[in-house]
């Protein structure tokens, strides 16, 4: 199978000029993304990396209709786009909501929940780039432990983990839960093919490299990707109806250090919060693949 | 037909003549009724509408304004806590002109908790680019629902419509409520220019820069400039079709009047009825009763303003430091027109207390007295 598109939806449109620094894994995730969906798509996308770097009125590189909306409203207004296009006839258009790892774990959290809880039909999309990132680097609930931002600088890391907010979508019991990465984009474009083809809300959570927040050589975004998977840092996995879970890539148990050390973020953090991280990621992982092994009983 | 309803479930009712198509609200009293009885109506296909059921005011207004950029028109209702709630959005609707149409059932803002009726929730939020209309009877907020969609959809300005919790909210009147047919000769479906079209892909309210965005907000103003003469427009033809007739400012024995009281919603009522019961006795007093705050409709009060006349304005609401915000508004307006009428501030019924008819008395009678003070606020009904 081809790692490389196979259509191009995005280039035949112009997809040029945005403002993103090097490296940027949103608008490699976006570009992809939209090809799939292709032009029966609205976004509708909060403040955030992808909001300022779509372009400057009156540019846009967005080759479909796009609704920038307020940080905590992604999800609401997602609703709202979709109950609009439903009562005036245009149901088969996909609503896409774009929103980064601030506006998903954070602000628009209980508006995410609400309609997860409705089972909205709408696909949302969290780029997630593990902090607050277009207002240059203060943590989220994204921010994984051990790590450096400007709010949690060397004297004070963060030392809370990341909040799981896949386990948390899928016990909404949504239809479809999906993590993905930029570095397995076959992965990525088969899970937004099935997402599309799914009715009700839809979660799909892209890891998104980010070379100024995470102090990593542009060249270094897809390895540093890769290496989130293969160290199951970022595992890359489904769950249907909050229930099966499927992971979609053997891991290869690279160790977590590996993962760490191309990114400056992670150089405060001690040799021990190095050793436990690595042990959380295999606990994580090993309860993952249990809820695989289980899941595959249930077929 | 006439029907003996609240005012809140004359909201709802001028919601299904309005044909809106999307809906979305969360309850809060003294609103509540108006999303229940709208769930109702959607629920029994009574109406084609979709009402989204969301988690918080803010989700709702976010809800309109994606539902809103599809083309198809919206409506929602809240009161106090809620509104305060939406305010980021109230900015973002108008600025993203869009014409959604909003029921605010005035409530007073906390802390300390109330559920009971003034108007500082909306009037607040007159920096957001609403246009205000404020009823008295729940025949004008029908009417004045009807009309907020032609004019919003008319200017791309969203229009809040609000009248008192309680006080009007849960108050039964006999109301004359239009055929469908005519209502849809008067306010046909919304054509959106401007929309979410797959056919059509346009980027909506991203990024400006200083070289741009200053003009974004002259537009506003200027519909904003244009805005009376569209709503007069609008009464107009409503008139024709309808038989009633509103105007911004609705006097009321005003053109001799030696003491004129201004005032809006609720208490408008009690003034209009000590305002007869005071002509019977002889005494000159007279009512301009404001049905907007945005825009402020100064020339309607100018109009009836003669040499000599005391004004008074009574405010349901307050801006902590400054005092009452039509009394404020309509001094600052009357001074930009030249007029060197002293606008005298009186200040109550916050919290639900009545303003009642002794109430109105003391005020004619502090302002024949001079008594009243003609530079700061005179409280009404204060227990000091």
């Amino acid at each position: 199978m081809s790692d490389t598109p196979d259509y191009d939806f995005c280039a035949s449109h112009d997809f040029y000029g945005h403002t993103a620094c090097p490296g940027c894994g949103e608008k490699i995730l976006f570009r992809h993304v939209l090809d799939v969906l292709g032009p029966e798509t609205v976004i509708v996308a909060p403040a955030g990396c992808a909001a300022v770097t779509d372009g400057v009125f009156p540019h846009s590189l967005s080759p479909v209709p796009y609704l920038h909306v307020a940080f905590g409203a992604t999800a609401s207004a997602a609703a709202g786009v979709r109950a609009g296009l439903d009562m005036s006839g245009r149901e088969n258009v996909t609503v896409l909501a774009w929103a980064g790892d601030g506006a998903t774990f954070d602000i628009g959290m209980g508006a995410l929940s609400a309609i997860a809880e409705r089972n909205e039909n709408v696909l949302y999309v969290c780029y997630d780039n593990e902090a607050y990132m277009n207002t240059g680097m203060q943590r989220s609930s994204a921010t994984p432990l051990g790590c450096w931002t400007t709010t949690t600088p060397a004297s004070r890391l963060k030392s809370e983990p990341k909040k799981d907010i896949d386990a948390i979508m899928a016990a909404h019991r949504i239809p479809y839960v999906a993590t993905a990465s930029p570095a397995f984009l076959d992965d990525l474009k088969g899970k937004v093919e099935r997402a599309k083809a799914i009715r009700g809300l839809r979660f799909m959570h892209l890891f998104s490299p980010c070379p100024p927040g995470w102090k990593s050589d542009p060249a270094d975004s897809i390895a540093i990707a890769r290496l989130a998977v293969e160290s199951n840092v970022f595992p890359l996995y489904e769950v249907y109806e909050g229930e099966r879970l499927r992971l979609t890539c053997q891991s290869s148990s690279v160790p977590v250090a590996e993962y760490l050390k191309l990114q400056g973020r992670f150089k405060y953090m001690s040799e021990r919060e190095a050793e436990d991280m690595q042990r959380a990621v295999e606990r994580s992982y090993a309860a993952l693949k249990l809820r695989h092994e289980k899941s595959k009983v249930c077929l | 037909m006439k029907r003996v309803m609240s005012g809140n479930e004359t909201v709802s009712q001028a919601v299904k003549l309005s044909r809106v198509q999307v809906i979305s609200a969360y309850p809060i009293t003294p609103q509540t009724s108006i999303s229940e009885k709208l769930s109702e109506i959607c629920g029994s296909g009574e109406m084609d509408a979709k009402f989204v059921k969301v988690e918080s005011e803010h989700s709702a207004m976010a809800t309109l304004i994606g539902a809103s950029s599809t083309g198809v028109r919206t409506f929602t209702a809240t009161s106090s806590q809620g509104l305060a709630l939406m305010q980021e959005l109230l900015f973002w609707v108008s600025g993203a002109r869009l014409p959604v149409v909003m029921v605010n059932v005035n409530r007073a803002m906390a802390a300390p908790w109330t559920i009971w009726c003034d108007q500082t929730d909306s009037v607040s939020q007159r920096d957001t680019g609403w246009l205000q209309f404020y009823c008295w009877s729940n025949q004008e907020i029908l009417d004045s629902v009807i009309c907020a969609f032609r004019i919003a959809e008319e200017l791309l300005i969203p229009c809040m419509v609000c009248h008192d919790g309680f006080f009007i909210s849960h108050t039964h009147e006999v109301i004359d409520i239009p055929e469908q047919n005519q209502v849809d000769a008067f306010l046909p479906p919304r054509k959106a220019e401007y929309k979410l079209d797959t056919a059509n892909p346009r980027t909506f309210s991203g990024g400006t820069m200083p070289s741009m965005f200053m003009e974004f907000r002259y537009k506003v103003q200027a519909a904003f400039e244009r805005a009376q003469g569209v709503i007069d427009q609008t009464y107009k033809q409503f008139a024709q079709t309808f038989g009633r007739d509103y105007r911004a400012v609705e006097p009321y024995y005003a053109d001799d009047a030696e003491i004129l009281l201004i005032a809006s919603g609720s208490a408008a009522s009690t003034v209009y009825h000590t305002v007869r019961q005071m002509r019977e006795s002889g005494r000159k007093v007279g009512l301009l009763r404001m049905r907007q705050l945005r825009p402020l409709p100064v020339e309607g009060v100018l109009k009836h303003l003669t040499d000599g006349a005391a004004l008074a304005v009574i405010d349901r609401n307050l801006s902590p430091g400054t005092g009452g915000v039509f009394a404020q508004e309509l001094r600052a307006a009357l001074h930009r027109k030249g007029s060197d009428h002293r606008v005298h501030e009186f200040v109550g019924g916050l919290g639900g207390r009545d303003i009642t008819a002794a109430d109105i008395e003391k005020i004619c009678d502090d302002l024949d007295n001079k008594t009243a003070d003609p530079a700061g606020i005179n409280w009404v009904g204060l227990n000091r």
